[in-house]
This record gives C-alpha cells, sequence and structure tokens, in this order.
C-alpha cells in the first residue's frame, strides 16, 4: 500500500482524488500461487500494471546444471507443475537428439500419446480454475471429475498423479501395463462425453460471454512482439502450433486429428473457447495414439542406455509444443554427465509479459478476468 | 521470440488445409437471451440428482494401481551398502551408514571374506521428490515402491524413516504388473526363444543333411520325422 | 417442580404462568415478547440450518457430499463451525478506525434481525388462549419498514469496508454502497405494483388480498424484477461484488475474523431470508396454502399456515443455492448498467401498464373481454420491440467489415518487428538463393535445424 498521505481536498478546482495503489498478490486468489501485480488504480480503473515475478524463482537452470540427465527430468517436471509430462519431453528430446539416437517407435507413440493426455489435464485445470475466478464456483468441479479420471490412467502407467518422471532418455521408464490401452481409451471416451456439460454450464452462459467477450483483446501484433505462444495466440489469430508446424514425435503422421484451432477475437473469452476445443483435439489424437500403439508390432519401449550417460559436446534447441504454449530447451554440453548449460523458455513467462500493456484501461473485475486466461502457471515464470 | 513469429508467418501459406476454423463462430449465432443460464441451471440440476463422484475417504479407501508411487520400501536383506541410490538421490535424502565384517576362513581351506553391515539406511520423506531414481538404480532390488501413502506427520522431523520403518513398508510392494502385448518379451523369455531357435534350426539343418544323404536309399520312412522333431522342443523347455 | 393443576387448559396453565410474576403484566406485552423471541429463535436457527442447506445442495451440484459428520446428515455442522468462528482469534488491523470497526458488524447484523418484524408467518392462533396473528407487528406501512430497515443494513457494509483501513475492502465497501441503493430503486418499484393491486402497505393485508391469487400471476414482471433486485440486495452470486473473492479477497469483510466476521455472515444469512420471506408475502401468497392443498378447507387456519410458508421460504432459498452454484458473477459496471437501463426502465415501463389498468378497471371502463385483447396488445409491443432489438444487433454483426491487413512494415515503431499473418517478409535483393527460400518457406522450415533456428 501506498504511504497514507495528508490532502485537503477541494481547494478551487473541484474534488482532489488520488490515484490508488493496489498490490494484487502475491497471495491473492486469482494469481494462482505467487505472482504479484502492482496496480495504479484510478477508481476501479487500472491506470498502470506491472507484473512482479521472481517469487517462485527455484533457481531451476542452475541446478539442472549440477544434475545427470536422469536428475534433470525430475527437476524439469517440476517449473509447469501442470504440465509435467510435456516438460520432461523437451529435455529427453534434446539429450536424444544430441546423442544421436533413434527413439523406439512404440516409444515415439505413446509419448504422444502420454503428452496429450498431460495437455487433456492441464486445459482442463483451466477450463475449471476460470469460470472459479470468475464467481462460478462449479465448473472446477466437474473439470476436476475429468482430472481425477485422467490421472488414474496416467498414475497407473507412471506411478505419479502430477509429475509424472516417466520419461527416459531414449524411451519411457516402463512399458505399457496390460490391459492400460483399453482403459485410457474408456476413459478418453467418458471425458470426451462429459465435457458437454462443463460447456453447458459456462460456455454459453450469459454472464460469463459478458464479462469475457471483448475483454482483454490481444492483437497479432502484441502476440508477436512479445512472444506469445500456445493456446493465448492461437486465439488471437496467429496459427503457429509446433505439432503441426514442426512436428515431433509421432505428429507427423497424425495430421488428420490434429487440427490447430484458431480464433480471431483475441479476447478472453475466444482464449477459453479455444482451450475448450483444443482439450477435445487432444483427447481425439490420444485416442489416434492408443490406436496406433494396439496395432504397432512388438517392440522394445526404451534403448538400453551406458551406465553413465554422457552427452556429446555440442549444442541444441529442443522445443515443443506445451499446453500452455512453447517450451524450449537450449541444451549446451561440454561432454560431461551434466549438461554445461540448459536454458529453459518456459511459455508462462513470455505470455504474462504482455499484461503490463494488457491490463492499463481494464477494471479490477477485468484484471481478473484477464489474468484467468492467460493460463499461468507461476512455476512457470518463475522457474 | 523473433524467430519464434518469423516461422509462424512463414508458416501461413501452408496452413490453409490443415487449420479448422471453429465449427460454430462464437458470435454469430445467437441463441434466444438467457438460454445460456438456463442450459447451466439444468446442469447443475440434473448433477444435483446424480451420486456423488467423491468417496468418503478413510471409510472407502482409493484403489491404486501397483505403479503408484506412494513410500519407497526397503529390503534390508537385498542391500549390500552400494551406496548407488544414495549418490544417484537428486537430493541426497538418503542416508546410509555401514561398517566391513570379516568372516573366518571356512574351515575346508580357502581365505577370509569381508562383507558389508548395513548400520542405517534411512529416507528422509520430507526431502524425497518421489522420483524413483534410486528404486531404479538398485542393482538388487533392495528398494521397491509401495502405494502406502499414509505417513503424514505433525512435525517435518517426524518424516525421517529409519530401515525398521522401511523394512515394515515392503510387506505392502505388490506384484509388477502384467505388460502390454505390444512388449517385448522378458529377457528370460526371449533368451530361452533364441536358443530354442538356434536349436531348431540346427535340428532342421541336420535333418535336411540326413534327407540328402539318405534319400535315394531310404525314400519311404516318413515314421522317421516324428521323434526327430519333438526332441529339441523338449531341449527347449527344459532350458527356459 | 411445581405441580401442574390437573385439567390443564391452557387458560389455566398461562394463569399459573402468570402467577409465578406476581404481577399484572399485560396479556399483549407478554405475547409480543414470546413471538419476538421465536423470531429471533427461529431466524438464528434458519441462519444454521441455511447454512448446512447452502453447502450440502452446492455439494450435490458439484458430485460432492458435503458436510454430513457432525450431527445427522452433518445437520449440526455449522453450530460447530460457529463456535470455532466465535473462538477464532480477533485481529483489529493497525489501521482500522476502532470504534467504526467495531460498531460496523453490530449495525449490519441488527436491521437484519429488525427486518423481520414485519412479516406475517401465519393466520391468527391461540397462543395460551390468547388469539393473535403470527406477525410481531402489523404496521400499515410494513413493507416500506423493510425497506428502510435493510437500507440500514448498508451502513453497516460501507462503515467496514471504511474503517478497516485498506484496499480492498474499501473497494467492497464502495462497490456495495452503489449497488444496494441502485437495486432499492427496482426493489420499490417492483412493490409499486403489488400496492395498486393490493390498496395497502400492510404486509397482512397483502397476504390477505391474495386470498383469490397470487400476485405472481397478476404481476409476473413485478415478481421477476424484486427475484432479481432481492439477489442483487443481498449481495448473493451472481451479485455478489462486494465480496468477491476472486478480486477483492472478502471484500468489506476482508479485514474480520472472529465474531466480528460471524455477525457479518450472519447478516447475510439473515437477509436472505428476510427477502425471501418478503417475496414469498409479497407476491406467491405469504402464508396462503398454494393450489392443491388450499382445497382442504382447514389449510389456511391454526398452526398449518406456517408450515406453508417455511416451504415456501425454504423454495426461495434453494433457488439463492442453485444461482450460487451455476451462475459467474457479474461485472460492476455492468451489473450497474443493468440494473438502471434495465430493470429500472422496465419497472417503470410496467408499473404504467399496472397502474393504466387498474385505473381502468376501477372505473369500470374494463372488462374481462377487454382485458385480454390490450394485455395481448401489450405484449406483443414488448416482443415486437425484443425482437427489433435482437435484429438490429444482428444487422450489426453482420455490418461489421472484415479486417484489412496493412502492408507490411519491417521498423514499425522503430524497432524490428516481423510480419503479420497475411503479410510477407519482401524477398532480400541482393541474396537471390536465399529470396528462392522465402518464396517456398514451408520446405526450408522443416528443413531447418533446432540448432539453426536457435541460433537465428
Amino acid at each position: 500500500m501506498g504511504q497514507l498521505v495528508e490532502r485537503t481536498a477541494g481547494v478551487g478546482a473541484g474534488l482532489a482524488t488520488e490515484d490508488m495503489i493496489l498490490n494484487i498478490g502475491p497471495q491473492h486468489p486469482s494469481t494462482h500461487g505467487v505472482l504479484r501485480l502492482r496496480l495504479v488504480l484510478d477508481g476501479e480503473r487500472i491506470v498502470s500494471a506491472e507484473p512482479i515475478v521472481g517469487y517462485m524463482h527455484r533457481g531451476a537452470e542452475k541446478l539442472f546444471e549440477v544434475r545427470d540427465y536422469r536428475q534433470i527430468i525430475m527437476l524439469a517436471n517440476r517449473h509447469d507443475w501442470l504440465s509435467a509430462f510435456c516438460n520432461e519431453l523437451g529435455v529427453v528430446l534434446a539429450a536424444e537428439r544430441m546423442l544421436g539416437m533413434e527413439l523406439p517407435v512404440r516409444a515415439s507413440w505413446a509419448r504422444t500419446m502420454l503428452a496429450e493426455l498431460n495437455r487433456v489435464l492441464n486445459h482442463l485445470m483451466f477450463l475449471g480454475s476460470y469460470p472459479l475466478e470468475l464467481g462460478a464456483i462449479t465448473p472446477i468441479f466437474y473439470a476436476f471429475r475429468e482430472r481425477e479420471d485422467l490421472q488414474k490412467v496416467m498414475e497407473e502407467i507412471s506411478g505419479g498423479r502430477m509429475h509424472f518422471m516417466f520419461n527416459r532418455v531414449g524411451g519411457l521408464k516402463d512399458d505399457l501395463p496390460a490391459g492400460w490401452l483399453d482403459r485410457a481409451r474408456r476413459t478418453i471416451h467418458a471425458v470426451r462425453g462429459r465435457l458437454a456439460d462443463i460447456e453447458n454450464l459456462i460456455h454459453g452462459n450469459e454472464i460469463f460471454r459478458a464479462r469475457t467477450e471483448g475483454v482483454g483483446v490481444l492483437t497479432t501484433e502484441q502476440i508477436a512482439a512479445y512472444g506469445l505462444s500456445g493456446p493465448i495466440a492461437r486465439a488471437g489469430g496467429v496459427d503457429f502450433d509446433l505439432r503441426r508446424d514442426e512436428p515431433y514425435l509421432a505428429y507427423g503422421e497424425l495430421g488428420d486429428v490434429l487440427r490447430v484451432v484458431t480464433r480471431k477475437a483475441g479476447d478472453c473469452f475466444s482464449r477459453f473457447d479455444c482451450l475448450l476445443e483444443q482439450t477435445r483435439v487432444s483427447l481425439d489424437l490420444a485416442e489416434a495414439c492408443a490406436d496406433r500403439l494396439a496395432a504397432l508390432p512388438q517392440g522394445p519401449i526404451n534403448l538400453r542406455l551406458p551406465k553413465v550417460l554422457k552427452v556429446p559436446e555440442g549444442e541444441t534447441y529442443a522445443w515443443t509444443e506445451n499446453p500452455l504454449g512453447i517450451n524450449g530447451y537450449y541444451l549446451v554440453s561440454r561432454g560431461e554427465k551434466t549438461p554445461w548449460r540448459l536454458k529453459l523458455r518456459s511459455a508462462s513467462f513470455n505470455n504474462i509479459q504482455v499484461l503490463g500493456e494488457l491490463l492499463p484501461g481494464h477494471l479490477v473485475a477485468d484484471m481478473v478476468a484477464i489474468l484467468g486466461s492467460m493460463f499461468f502457471v507461476v512455476g512457470d515464470i518463475d522457474k | 521470440m523473433t524467430t519464434e513469429s518469423e516461422q509462424q508467418s512463414e508458416q501461413q501459406p501452408q496452413t490453409g488445409p490443415a487449420s479448422s476454423d471453429p465449427q460454430r463462430e462464437p458470435r454469430a449465432s445467437r441463441d434466444f437471451p438467457g438460454m445460456g443460464l438456463v442450459k447451466g441451471l439444468a446442469t447443475t440440476f440434473k448433477t444435483m440428482t446424480k451420486h456423488a463422484h467423491t468417496v468418503q475417504y478413510p471409510d472407502q479407501p482409493p484403489e491404486l494401481p501397483p505403479r503408484t508411487r506412494g513410500v519407497i520400501a526397503l529390503l534390508e536383506e537385498n542391500c549390500t551398502v552400494c551406496m548407488l541410490c544414495a549418490r544417484e538421490c537428486p537430493d541426497w535424502c538418503i542416508y546410509i551408514d555401514s561398517h566391513k565384517e570379516t568372516a573366518p576362513a571356512p574351515p575346508g581351506g580357502g581365505r577370509e571374506r569381508t562383507r558389508n553391515v548395513l548400520d542405517r539406511f534411512a529416507i528422509d520423506f520430507s526431502l524425497c521428490m518421489y522420483c524413483g531414481i534410486c528404486i531404479e538404480v538398485c542393482p538388487f532390488d533392495a528398494l521397491e515402491w509401495s502405494p502406502e501413502f499414509e505417513y503424514a506427520e505433525f512435525d517435518i522431523k517426524e518424516l525421517l524413516h529409519e530401515k525398521d520403518r522401511l523394512r515394515e513398508w515392503f510387506w505392502t510392494v505388490p506384484a509388477p504388473v502384467a505388460l502390454d502385448p505390444g512388449a517385448p518379451d522378458p529377457k528370460e523369455m526371449a533368451q530361452a526363444q533364441k536358443v530354442a531357435d538356434k536349436r531348431l534350426t540346427a535340428q532342421k539343418a541336420a535333418e535336411i543333411v540326413a534327407l540328402a544323404d539318405g534319400g535315394a536309399a531310404a525314400s519311404g520312412q516318413p515314421e522317421r520325422s516324428g521323434p526327430g522333431r519333438s526332441g529339441p522342443a523338449g531341449g527347449a523347455e527344459g532350458d527356459g | 417442580m411445581p405441580q401442574f393443576p390437573d385439567a390443564v387448559s391452557n387458560q389455566n396453565m398461562t394463569n399459573w404462568f402468570l402467577g409465578s410474576f406476581d404481577t399484572h403484566i399485560p396479556w399483549w406485552f407478554i405475547l409480543v415478547v414470546i413471538k419476538a423471541v421465536a423470531a429471533f429463535a427461529i431466524l438464528v436457527v434458519l441462519t444454521l440450518f441455511n447454512i448446512w442447506y447452502e453447502r450440502r445442495v452446492v455439494s450435490f451440484m458439484q458430485m460432492r457430499i458435503g458436510p454430513n459428520r457432525v450431527g445427522p446428515q452433518g445437520l449440526l455442522q455449522s453450530l460447530a463451525d460457529g463456535v470455532k468462528l466465535a473462538l477464532k482469534e480477533d485481529i483489529v488491523p493497525t489501521n482500522a478506525d476502532k470504534p467504526v470497526f467495531w460498531i460496523a458488524p453490530l449495525l449490519s447484523a441488527i436491521p437484519a434481525f429488525l427486518a423481520i418484524a414485519v412479516i406475517p408467518w401465519g393466520p391468527a392462533v391461540s397462543i395460551f388462549g390468547h388469539w393473535t396473528t403470527l406477525q410481531l407487528v402489523d404496521l400499515p406501512v410494513g413493507v416500506l419498514y423493510v425497506l428502510a430497515i435493510s437500507s440500514i443494513g448498508i451502513y453497516g457494509i460501507v462503515l467496514a469496508g471504511w474503517s478497516s483501513g485498506s484496499t480492498y475492502p474499501l473497494l467492497g465497501a464502495l462497490r456495495s454502497s452503489a449497488q444496494m441503493i441502485s437495486y432499492e430503486v427496482a426493489m420499490g418499484l417492483s412493490f409499486a405494483g403489488v400496492f395498486l393491486y393490493a390498496g395497502t402497505m400492510s404486509p397482512s393485508g397483502i397476504v390477505n388480498a391474495q386470498q383469490h391469487g397470487w400476485y405472481f400471476y397478476m404481476l409476473p414482471l413485478s415478481a421477476i424484477i424484486y427475484i432479481i433486485a432481492m439477489v442483487g440486495e443481498t449481495n448473493r452470486a451472481p451479485f455478489d461484488l462486494p465480496e468477491a473473492e476472486g478480486e477483492l479477497v472478502g471484500g468489506f469483510h476482508t479485514e474480520y475474523s472472529s465474531l466480528k466476521f460471524a455477525l457479518f455472515f450472519l447478516a447475510e444469512y439473515i437477509n436472505l431470508v428476510t427477502v425471501s420471506a418478503l417475496a414469498v408475502t409479497m407476491f406467491f401468497g405469504g402464508w396462503r396454502a398454494p393450489v392443491p392443498i388450499s382445497l382442504w378447507s382447514g389449510a389456511n387456519s391454526g398452526w398449518y399456515p406456517m408450515l406453508w410458508f417455511m416451504i415456501k421460504l425454504l423454495i426461495f432459498v434453494f433457488v439463492f443455492i442453485w444461482l450460487r452454484g451455476t451462475l459467474p458473477r457479474l461485472r460492476y459496471d455492468q451489473f450497474m448498467a443493468f440494473g438502471w437501463k434495465v430493470l429500472i426502465p422496465v419497472s417503470v415501463l410496467w408499473l404504467l401498464v399496472v397502474a393504466l389498468f387498474r385505473q381502468l378497471r376501477n372505473a369500470g371502463d374494463l372488462d374481462r373481454a377487454h382485458a385480454v385483447p390490450i394485455g395481448i396488445g401489450i405484449a406483443a409491443v414488448f416482443l415486437l420491440l425484443v425482437v427489433a432489438l435482437e435484429v438490429r444487433e444482428r444487422n450489426q454483426i453482420r455490418r461489421t467489415p472484415p479486417p484489412t491487413v496493412p502492408d507490411y512494415e519491417p521498423l514499425a515503431g522503430g524497432f524490428p518487428v516481423p510480419p503479420m499473418p497475411g503479410q510477407s517478409a519482401p524477398a532480400v535483393p541482393r541474396r537471390p538463393q536465399f529470396a528462392r527460400t522465402a518464396a517456398a518457406p514451408a520446405p526450408a522450415l522443416n528443413g531447418t535445424t533446432a540448432e539453426e533456428a536457435s541460433t537465428r
């Protein structure tokens, strides 16, 4: 809070008004964690906004430098705790590329499937939490029902519910349990069917529409200038998705299932809408992967690694389309057990930078709508 | 950042067919005002009449899959104090103490042997990140995951569990799951298969040679091939 | 324990009861005290019940079970929570204006209790042999009294926000004062129709006037406007802006804790009961039995009406809960716009129509045969208006021109920018082989390795 200033009001030219400084966070219900926004308010209108990040800085990049590649996987799945699997993926893709490994076919399909299931998990979280921030308390429970069912599937294969730790350089940790594919497919069906509940509950709701349509419009220029990515960028008409534009894993062969969901408006509603539609696409993709996995011949799901894994000298940049946007790892190796440098480009960090430009002119209530629709994870911002 | 946006714009011409616009443009078709609210109210009302999805936890324990990473259990007898787990742990939460013991030389001759005896094996679960690397590296399967999860404490210090407690948890370790039919056969099966295949081909080769040898003299002996083929199959079973 | 007289008639018992006081307290006074205590008790118990009811119903809507541990079906949960709340540490912020900070919760809770005084819970019944109506006081301007008292409650909220010496409560208080004042107008206007029909402002008079039909059927628009306004008036979802937890943390009560917070909580739930009771009284026949039951002649006498009243009340509370379980919160300015630009003009127009009808009816110029076509005509005009607005809006959507893509400017805004969708970067003239790859971008990109991409 700003200092208390004694003022004499209304001498001559009308009533003196004063801007109020409002700190949203670091502990505030709508920042899901410890993001802090320093707002200057004129009444309820925001004059300027400054995101202050770093409350959850854990020095991930520095820690990467003193961990071997298996240990890095464990650390990497923690910066964005809602997309753990996709985070691991970037690390192992980078290491595999440097090692020149050829991934077993089954591993590639299984990874694609798990990455898509992880994307659904992530999107469901935001499909539930966004209405919650706007005051609708029920959708999050519907979203969590689906999340629980999907997490059960993920737990059965990986043993974890959030931090899956299932990728290894050269494949996956374990093979699929018997019958898992069928159970996964059944769950995908059920989740797809019940998504209608969330949609009926909130998607067409007039109040929800009024709160989100035309609010927080991101122009294509802003998206490009700030390097926004993921559903936020696509909702603003930027048709860019690494899964299609620079296919990794098995995405190259999923061209007929993979639809890149774009919207034109760039407002909060189109971001939500984009997320909802992407969830459906991801379910389709996961199902296609399951079908493919069932049809594949017997084969390994990982490669045998040397006792001490050393990545040859060199550098590479591996980026993946994470649920929240582009997640990239720039790996520099000097031939050691540990990377010399592993730079992390996280989606949320870039995505929230635009808030300083986006928020001014909006109301405090809109701030909540915009903040929620930016779909960020604080760990992903602060790393 | 520039790179991404450059690529994104370069991609434009290619994106035509692959990118799909939404089937329903949100603002073009508008329902009657208030329909959205009614739909929402109907959804919650419908849900209200259905059974709850949650369960009453302590009364109804959750069903956890065998791979669940609940707690790390230790089979003390298998541990050789090789320290691999403690060294590979990303946050060094495994504490191991040991001493060497010398076994006297057996009476029939030979030399005396030293072996490591485990004094302390403790895992600090307040630090543990549940990554499972220790279990992965253990060469003698002394560490395993157990789905047991009810070991919360009021004090964080109490989460440091010694080998007795870890040994107790080992009783709760489930059997490993069966794998997908797409998975490669286990090592032992694959090896046995290899041996069997080798013998089969050798047998076949021998048969061909035998046929070629005795083909002119004894071509009218069909019953010979029967016992001849069963031999190697039995041998393969014995190997397995 | 004193012995009861053998033949326990009501009269005897009360005589014994009064005898123990050994004074001559007038009967009306004793009855008023009994009724006041009963009303107070009912409100407190209803609050405890409603909290449980809300948590339970919302849980079912969210596929949960809800509180079910304390007492049968968890009914005593709110009592346990209340005790816990009262025993919590009471924090007063340093910046707070202490006396006002103290008074505010009282100012919020006391009027909430007072408002219930004029609500008739039933017809005349016999209490200890004396006939009395189940209503604490039957003021001739009872409804105005409710409006007036509930306005005082706003002071509690405004002062709470102001005295906390903190930003979130201040914003919450400002919102709530504006909100409640605006919705009070719509509320008052919706009552005006009822007054015109009933010819009285006394709640019991209004209930009596609904003997032959609820005002909900005669004045549906008034009833709907009132129901919307009452949600706004009680700060309940979807109009819970003063305490919007996503934005203002707790709104006006952010800095409150322990018993003081409990008082705000209590006030909110009592207001919920009050406005629901008022809705039942004004538009849904008060304590009168609903149609199938009212065929039974005994339905509207004795203590039964209180049962009907409670059932109606709880249905209203359910609607409140249902709304809360379903709807997101409106934005403050939208909410104000809705109040001033929709509810108030519509109520004024509606009032005009009602007044016209009443006047024609009273003057005897209008019989049923004429009333129906006139009603249909008015409805048609309304419908046309709605359709016209809708069509206009749709046309506007259609008329918006497609966005035009401006030419690519490499240094727009003074720094290098990439081309936007629809634009393309001009080919670099001095390196023809590069221009060729730019013309066919897709293979060029897929051919690029990640290493190259990162160093570009």
